[in-house]
């Protein structure tokens, strides 16, 4: 796999999530992705660096577009240092929340990606990756 | 502080969502809508998200308690615009807004808005 770009982002703040997903969107177009395929990566974004800023406290993405025998995608990144999930198949559950969300962002995302990777464990924090492609 | 505008046409309330809200301003919007169909005794909302290219679970959330507070307070909300991208990724993300109409455009929209109140009317005058 080649990276031919790639971007750091901070999640610090709700209008920082509305950036992650203008840029996202713009990436997107960048490689022409079809209307429906950026509307389901830039949702999918959104749900993730909200999940990054309410309950990571804050952390960054890493927006890179990746090749792959022929295939263009999109790999997005989302990092931080809070308290991680203990229970991650419980966290990916529809409707569940420890919050006051729908509990739609986790599952969503993984159902909205064609790659969906989760890292998290308490007090290490959570990574979450996932990739589009074309 | 930044505002999502509402309109007053007639009998209704007309939003229009132009950008890509933040959540706060999401949630400043609920709030506006509930005040201002008090404040306007306004019979029904429209709500215009043609503009918007993206609904996650936040904004959804958003478009369900608009829906379900003006229901409280006997007001119809017909959602209008909703893109097509926007729907299909909805559906995938799990929210199908149960209980929230919706209408094509604008002008469907109203005409949806007063065919309910017409029975209303009739309902309250000839009830069963
Ligand atoms: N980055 C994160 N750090 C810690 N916990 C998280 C993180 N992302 C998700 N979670 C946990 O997973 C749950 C489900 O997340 P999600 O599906 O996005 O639903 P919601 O955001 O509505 O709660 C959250 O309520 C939270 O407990
Ligand atoms: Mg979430």
């Amino acid at each position: 796999m080649t990276i031919s770009r790639s971007e750091s982002l901070p999640i610090r703040s709700s209008g920082d999530v509305v950036v992650i997903r203008q840029r996202v969107r713009s990436a997107a177009e960048d490689v022409r992705f079809s209307i429906v395929g950026l509307t389901k990566l830039v949702t999918a974004a959104s749900e993730l660096a909200r999940n990054t800023l309410v309950y990571g406290g804050g952390g960054n993405m890493l927006l890179e577009e990746v090749h792959e025998s022929g295939r263009t995608g999109l790999r997005l990144t989302f990092a931080d240092n809070g308290p991680g999930i203990a229970d991650i198949a419980l966290a990916l559950k529809d409707g569940y929340t420890t919050g006051q969300g729908l509990g739609l962002g986790l599952g969503g995302a993984r159902r909205l990606s064609d790659e969906f990777h989760i890292d998290s464990a308490p007090g290490k924090g959570t990574t979450v990756c996932i990739t589009r492609w074309k | 502080m930044e505002r999502i505008p509402i309109l007053r046409m007639g009998s209704y309330l007309l939003v229009t969502v132009q950008v890509d809200m933040h959540d706060q301003l999401a949630q400043q919007l609920q709030e506006d809508l509930a005040v201002k169909i008090v404040q306007t005794g306004a019979r029904g909302v429209l709500l215009d998200i043609s503009a918007l290219e993206l609904v996650d679970s936040f904004i959804g959330r958003m478009i369900g308690n608009i829906a379900a507070t003006a229901r409280v307070l006997d007001v119809a909300t017909v959602v209008v615009g909703m893109r097509p991208a926007v729907a299909i990724t909805l559906v995938e993300l799990g929210m199908s807004l149960p209980g929230v109409q919706t209408a094509l455009n604008v002008e469907l929209g109203m005409e949806l808005l007063r065919d309910r109140l017409e029975e209303t009317v009739f309902n309250d005058h000839f009830p069963e």
